[in-house]
């Protein structure tokens, strides 16, 4: 199967800082992507890099066996919702389709009237009296009737209220088990992110973090409770992301392959906010191999 | 027909909590041999959730030879796990009473008693879990050592 992404030492460097960089990621085709990250993390430049937006500065990026941008073909098979639902105000609802039925061959205009008949919206509205979701709604709907093998959203349900954003979800999801679509979205809401996507992908100071399948992840990190102890005698296939201590007790974060068997711990799955938090909240000097770039920098 | 509904702060994964929520209706005899579960896309529509996870969750119980897929139609339930549990509650119910009185009587109360049972209950269930994932890793390596040597 080929993969949905796959990157190798990606990199973008604006001037003389990098945006993104030697980022090396394996997804496969049909996953539902997760792409979290503090702000100016690189989380646009990853997924602008994916559609073609912008070029690479160094490595290469491959999404769906092609390279973004390589022609129309590859343009035809991976839809794109920017930040903030990008509608054209001055254009009616019924423009917005017709715009999507020219620009696109593979344009499914059934499926697109459809869901415009669904979610209510008047099609001779203005796109600007619109609220943001059915804005997000009617961005959505241009990039689900486009036909896309996989469809990458740059933080759709930020400005959306919890009803929107429900309706918002189960929409995308509802494309995703009908027309067997990819998704790669990145957003701030990680509890979102738990129920819709299979895999997660963290950035943090323009690189990765962390990522993998969601199911693995949440396997393999867990919260040791215990009586105090110093983390540096762990085995070592236990890696610690963070450790804080009283006076007679130890809690610890540690990611490992295998199980856990020292019966002194007591062990606690993590969540997915909790797994993603651990990370954020790491200072960066504890990182090795984040220290090792910034040199090689 | 069951309704799914997902507890997001439950720390249970989505997958099994619908799994759960399948066992759970078929001991209570909410769902019947015959009885149709709802289609993939109507769970993720009304979940909003990822279609994967109601695959993965129908396989399992499809595994467990509760309930088959119809290709095109649906996906059934095969069997009922009320009759077969039920028998087994009685016997269990007297020993967990046995023990509770045990435990009673050894000076615990209540708060200390069900402290007991969560962290034996969760300590079995990691173990058992560890010894699972364990067997899988053991697979994917072979796997991969499979791969590399093709």
């Amino acid at each position: 199967m080929t993969a949905l992404l796959r990157a190798r030492g990606l990199g973008k460097r604006y001037r003389r800082r990098w945006a993104l960089s030697d980022c090396t990621l394996d997804v496969p085709a049909g996953s539902v992507v997760g792409l979290v990250g503090p702000n100016a993390a690189g989380k646009s430049t990853l997924l602008n890099l994916a559609v073609g937006t912008l070029t690479p500065t160094a490595g290469e990026i491959e999404v769906l066996g092609g390279r973004p941008g390589s022609g129309a073909a590859q343009l035809a098979r991976v839809g794109f919702v920017a930040q903030a639902s990008p509608v054209y105000p001055r254009l009616s609802v019924a423009d917005h389709l017709r715009l999507g039925a020219r620009l696109n061959p593979g344009w499914d205009d059934a499926l697109a009237r459809d869901r415009i008949r669904r979610l209510g919206l008047d099609a001779n509205s203005r796109a600007s009296a619109l609220s943001g979701g059915q804005r997000a709604q009617l961005a959505l709907t241009l990039g689900l009737a486009k036909r896309p093998a996989a469809l990458v959203l740059d933080e759709p349900v930020a400005s959306l209220d919890p009803l929107a954003r429900r309706a918002f979800l189960q929409d995308l999801m509802e494309a995703v088990a009908e027309h067997g679509l990819s998704v790669l979205m990145s957003s701030h809401l990680i509890s979102d992110l738990e129920r819709t996507c299979d895999h997660l992908v963290v950035l943090i100071g323009a690189q990765v973090a962390v990522a993998g399948d969601i199911e693995h992840l949440l396997a393999t990190h867990h919260r040791l409770s215990g009586p105090r102890r110093d983390p540096a005698t762990l085995p070592a296939n236990q890696h610690v992301l963070s450790a804080s201590h009283t006076e007679r007790q130890s809690t610890l974060l540690v990611r490992t392959e295998q199980p856990i068997h020292d019966p002194s711990w007591t062990v606690t799955p993590l969540n997915l906010e909790d797994l993603v938090l651990a990370y954020l909240s790491r200072p960066p000097a504890e990182d090795g191999s984040r220290r090792v770039l910034a040199a090689v920098r | 027909m069951i309704e799914f509904h997902l507890d997001a702060g439950s720390g249970v994964s989505p997958y099994l909590q619908l799994v759960r929520q399948v066992r759970q209706a078929l001991r209570l005899g909410l769902l019947r041999e015959g009885d149709q579960l709802p289609t993939v896309k109507d769970v993720v529509a009304k979940l909003a959730i990822n279609p994967n996870t109601v695959l993965k969750a129908y396989r399992e119980l499809e595994h467990d030879g509760l309930v088959a897929a119809r290709p095109g139609v649906g996906t059934f339930v095969t069997r009922t796990l009320a009759d077969a549990t039920l028998a087994a509650h009685g016997p269990l119910r007297a020993q967990l009473r046995r023990w509770l009185a045990k435990a009673r009587r050894a000076g615990l109360d209540e708060e200390s008693i069900e402290a007991l049972m969560t962290t034996t209950f969760r300590s079995t269930a990691a173990e058992h879990a560890a010894g699972q994932d364990h067997a899988g890793q053991d697979h994917a390596a072979q796997v991969h050592a499979a791969k590399d040597i093709a």
